[in-house]
């Protein structure tokens, strides 16, 4: 039976990414389509009348939405190279972790690019906090999900797009080596893993995207 | 070897409500130690340093935090009885969207219901209604949202029921006149014991929220 998989997204978001690494991971065969937000395809609208949001994955039809909804699916349908733990209260921890950086990291990295002065400094300073955290989960091991990427290693992407966004409007540097030696460490990891780094946006591109989106003509330090 | 259960909650909260209602589900005995918000236990704050937050389940010394994620966590574990999410992965998928809809929208709502005045409470109200409609056009003709069985949704859903009266109370309006479906649905929720025994009167909670309203300087 030939399945038929559409992954709707749009090239600068990190949620829709995240679902690209999953898909690739697993060897899933999938038709992109690239969406432009200020005019909704009929198809996204019908695919997720609540949110009317991207990512939403399409299976033979069936819409799915919510990116990390998106990648519980993924892993439950296609159960090879898993991405979660099978061990229940594993990957109870995972799901926390997830939904931290969903909770936690991206409205305060979304924040960041657009306050300045004495806000921008104590957002910053909570993200350093967050990235603290974050730190100490790893606990040794190579990635959040041990040997290999897992399911907060993929959701974590949105780091990769914070530190681009810092760098395209000349930020200060969040995610130093000097403060947090085993993060950067991890972050390498990570941006070199083969299947992570095909599905990041081209850099110029991005560093383009921010500096349009969010860049003024005074940048903040 | 018997399983040590310990639940870290207070009492008014909905999230860990779900928790009471997914742990009575599946027939489980618990410790049930309830917290003082003002002035956190040791314990909670070793089970959750992270968000330092209610509900935590502790089981077998390790904790579980975050209420939707501890009620996967209990249907996963003990598996054999009550499922609460289907076997079947768009089913999941499903569930697992509806209930992360309930804590994105009608939550946050609420809270602004008897939080505020004015405008932003009529525009919360509005809001909040049209939420609770699409959920009604979710639940469709079935008795529950888990279909023939309280499921994951349900147990996300039901334990804002025991909140509506301090809702309908506070914002002047009347949620069955808007959503007849959905208190319906509450009701026959309620017929269960596990829902019954877990949820809190709700004339406790409107006490509960007019101090909380005292305090914020509204009433």
């Amino acid at each position: 039976m030939a399945e038929e998989v559409k992954l709707f997204g749009t090239w600068a978001s990190p949620f829709s990414r995240r679902i690209e690494v999953a898909l690739k991971l697993k060897g899933v065969q999938f038709e992109y389509i690239e969406e432009n937000l200020s005019n909704k395809s009929p198809a996204l609208l019908e695919y997720n009348p609540v949110h009317k949001k991207i990512p939403v994955l399409v299976h033979n039809g069936k819409p799915v939405a919510e990116s990390l909804v998106i990648l519980e699916y993924i892993d439950e349908t296609w159960k090879h190279n898993p991405i979660l733990p099978t061990d229940p209260y594993e990957k109870a921890i995972a799901r926390f972790w997830a939904k931290y950086i969903d909770d936690k990291l991206w409205p305060a990295a979304t924040k960041v690019l657009v306050s300045k002065g004495e806000e921008q400094k104590g957002v910053t300073e909570e993200i350093q906090e967050q990235l603290k955290t974050l730190e100490s989960e790893l606990k040794g091991k190579k990635f959040f999900g041990g040997e290999s990427l897992g399911f907060v290693d993929i959701a974590a992407n949105i780091i990769v797009f914070l530190l681009v966004a810092q760098e395209a409007l000349g930020l200060m540097e969040i995610l130093t080596e000097e403060q947090f030696p085993v993060l950067h460490e991890w972050y390498q990891r990570l941006v070199d893993d083969a299947v992570f780094k095909e599905c990041v946006p081209p850099r110029e591109r991005h560093l383009g995207f921010f500096k349009v989106r969010f860049g003024s003509s005074t940048a903040s330090k | 070897m018997a399983d040590e259960i310990i639940l870290l909650d207070f009492w008014p909260s909905m999230f860990g409500m779900r928790v009471r209602v997914a742990l009575a589900e599946k027939g489980l005995k618990y410790e049930y130690k309830e917290e003082d918000l003002r002035n956190k236990s040791p314990l909670l704050l070793e089970m959750n340093p992270v968000h330092k937050k209610i509900p935590v389940l502790i089981h077998n010394g390790k904790p579980i935090c975050e209420s939707l994620i501890i009620v996967q966590y209990i249907d996963e574990v003990w598996k054999d009885k009550a499922p609460l999410l289907p076997s079947d992965p768009y089913q999941r998928a499903q569930a697992r969207f509806w209930a992360d809809y309930v804590d994105k929208k009608p939550y946050e709502l609420g809270r602004k219901i008897w939080s505020t005045k004015g405008e932003e409470q009529e525009t919360a109200k509005k809001e909040f209604i049209e939420c609770l409609k699409l959920l009604e056009g979710e639940l469709g003709e079935k008795p529950y949202f888990g279909g023939e069985k309280i499921g994951f949704v349900d147990v996300a859903l039901v334990t804002f029921s025991c909140w509506f009266h301090a809702y309908e109370s506070f914002g002047n309006f009347s949620i069955e006149a808007e959503c007849p479906k959905l208190i319906a649905w509450t009701k026959r929720c309620m017929e269960k014991e596990s829902v019954s025994s877990s949820l809190e009167d709700p004339h406790k909670v409107h006490g509960f929220v007019m101090g909380m309203r005292k305090k914020l300087g509204i009433e």
